[in-house]
């Protein structure tokens, strides 16, 4: 479980957003939704300590991530995946060498172990013939799905999606969101998805929490969102274009 | 202000890369690599630089010493010694202020302002382990080998100059090199493309890591990393020699 206490953060003297407060418990999966700029991004970076805040802190499964040493730091990331904007592939190695890194490095696994692990992973993003493609060679929804295999390489607890959507076609997205219920689902991972795209939102969140006015301004399961009479909420909502049925 | 905090994160990045210094399995994979890049690959540019300086310095030393009583075995002492004490490793650390310098800071930056680094470090690795430790620590091992390449072809090129040109005899010149050789000179060339070798790519490495904007902002701290070495080369170099001689 993650529990996220009276966390604030600012960039210099433009405030991010403060007395934040939020629970995220085990197997569901969170979106955090909000207008571009709100601090998205940055409240997820803040939950696997990426960033610190100037105030707050957050507990992973009662361990506060901001007092923890380096060491023990690191050792709880690897309980973490972490699905980029871009991606984030490392361009000096090939797609399959990018899903291998973690195992090669984490594990003390033979070249067949790995290679069968990889494979798995590839194969649970529908990019098992991807071969020794490099990173350049992929269009946005493939460096997304390698990025996503990467995450899970390591068979982590928690997996967070940074605009796993943004940028891609309509369709494409579906297999993304697809792709994160069959993880959530299959897998049992904790997902934490920040994106603005309500049409991901009501697929495949559980509940959700909206970043306004530099807080958290709504904060509620999927149910209680589509009756919800927030009017800053609803505005949102009505400005991505997506009407609630 | 904005010279000291910079002063302060570059200590703070040092710190971080002498501690790490000793998780010899991250990055053991990533020296071999990073040697091979900036020694192996920036030979030719060295040598190449060395050998035209050495041969500029014996024609334009001709020309200058044009009194009979002066010996033209001078000519010899003076290109042997110039490129041993100076010119070797000033030469050389002024070519890879930019060959090297630019390449680690546009690495680094670009790695930065993609999420790479955010990458590494959110997989449970230590990213200052992973990328800085190698690249200041291949250039201990290889820039005074570049060194001793270039002051050799600096050498070889002058004494070439002198013979084709017909203004200094190959005896003369091997008698003045000989007789003005001491092997402190060797010692102090090789101490100071060692610190010229830290110095570069210790204030790249800190350029490109904390670089931010895009590519706008990749482009700065190349151009900054470039500039900021051939700064500290000459600087450290006139420290040096006021210390070591």
């Amino acid at each position: 479980m993650i529990e996220i206490k009276n966390l604030k953060k600012s960039f210099g003297s433009n405030l991010v957003w403060e007395d934040v407060n939020l629970d995220i418990h085990d197997g569901e999966t969170l979106a955090i939704i909000g207008k571009s700029g709100c601090g998205k991004s940055v409240l997820m970076k803040h939950i696997n300590a990426l960033l610190t805040p100037d105030e707050g802190t957050v507990i992973v499964d009662g361990h506060d991530i901001f007092k923890l040493t380096y060491v023990d730091l690191r050792i709880l990331r690897q309980r973490f995946g972490f699905l980029f904007q871009g991606a984030a592939l490392f361009d000096s190695i090939s797609a399959y060498e990018n899903v291998a890194f973690p195992l090669r490095y984490f594990t003390k696994w033979k070249e067949d172990q790995i290679h069968k692990r990889v494979m798995e992973c590839l194969d649970m993003v529908n990019l098992s013939n991807i071969g020794d493609k490099s990173t350049a060679e992929l269009s946005g929804g493939m460096r997304k799905r390698v990025g996503l295999a990467r995450a899970i390489v390591l068979e982590p607890d928690y997996l967070m999606y940074d605009e796993p959507t943004s940028g891609l076609d309509p369709e494409t997205s579906d297999e993304i969101n697809d792709l994160i219920i069959y993880m959530s689902e299959s897998l049992k991972i904790t997902s934490i998805v920040v994106t603005h795209d309500m049409h991901s939102v009501l697929r495949i969140a559980d509940s959700a929490a909206f970043l306004d006015e530099q807080k958290l301004s709504w904060y509620g399961t999927i149910d209680e969102l589509r009756i919800s009479k927030h009017k800053r909420l609803l505005e949102f909502i009505k400005a991505s274009e997506y009407q609630i049925g | 202000m904005d010279i000291l905090h910079d002063f302060g994160r570059y200590c703070k990045l040092l710190y971080q890369a002498i501690r790490s210094s000793t998780e010899i399995g991250t990055y053991y994979k990533n020296l071999f690599a990073e040697m091979i890049k900036t020694g192996y690959d920036s030979l030719p540019i060295v040598m190449l630089a060395g050998a035209f300086t050495g041969a500029v310095l014996t024609i334009q030393t001709a020309y200058q010493l044009v009194v009979s009583y002066i010996p033209l075995s001078t000519i010899g002492a003076i290109v042997v010694q110039s490129m041993v004490i100076e010119l070797a490793a000033v030469i050389s650390g002024l070519v890879l202020a930019g060959r090297v310098g630019a390449r680690i800071a546009t690495e680094l930056g670009t790695m930065r302002v993609s999420e790479q680094i955010d990458a590494i470090e959110s997989m449970g690795f230590n990213s200052v382990s992973f990328l800085v430790v190698p690249r200041v620590l291949a250039s201990f091992f290889m820039f005074p080998v570049l060194y001793i390449a270039a002051a050799t072809c600096g050498i070889l090129g002058g004494l070439l100059a002198g013979i084709i040109t017909g203004q200094v005899p190959m005896a003369d010149f091997m008698k003045g090199g000989r007789e003005y050789f001491f092997a402190w000179d060797i010692v102090f060339g090789l101490t100071k493309s060692i610190v010229f070798g830290f110095v570069i790519t210790s204030v790249s490495c800190y350029k490109g890591y904390y670089a931010t904007g895009g590519a706008e902002g990749v482009g700065k701290a190349t151009t900054n990393a470039a500039v900021l070495s051939c700064i500290y080369v000459l600087l450290t170099d006139l420290l040096l020699a006021a210390i070591l001689l």
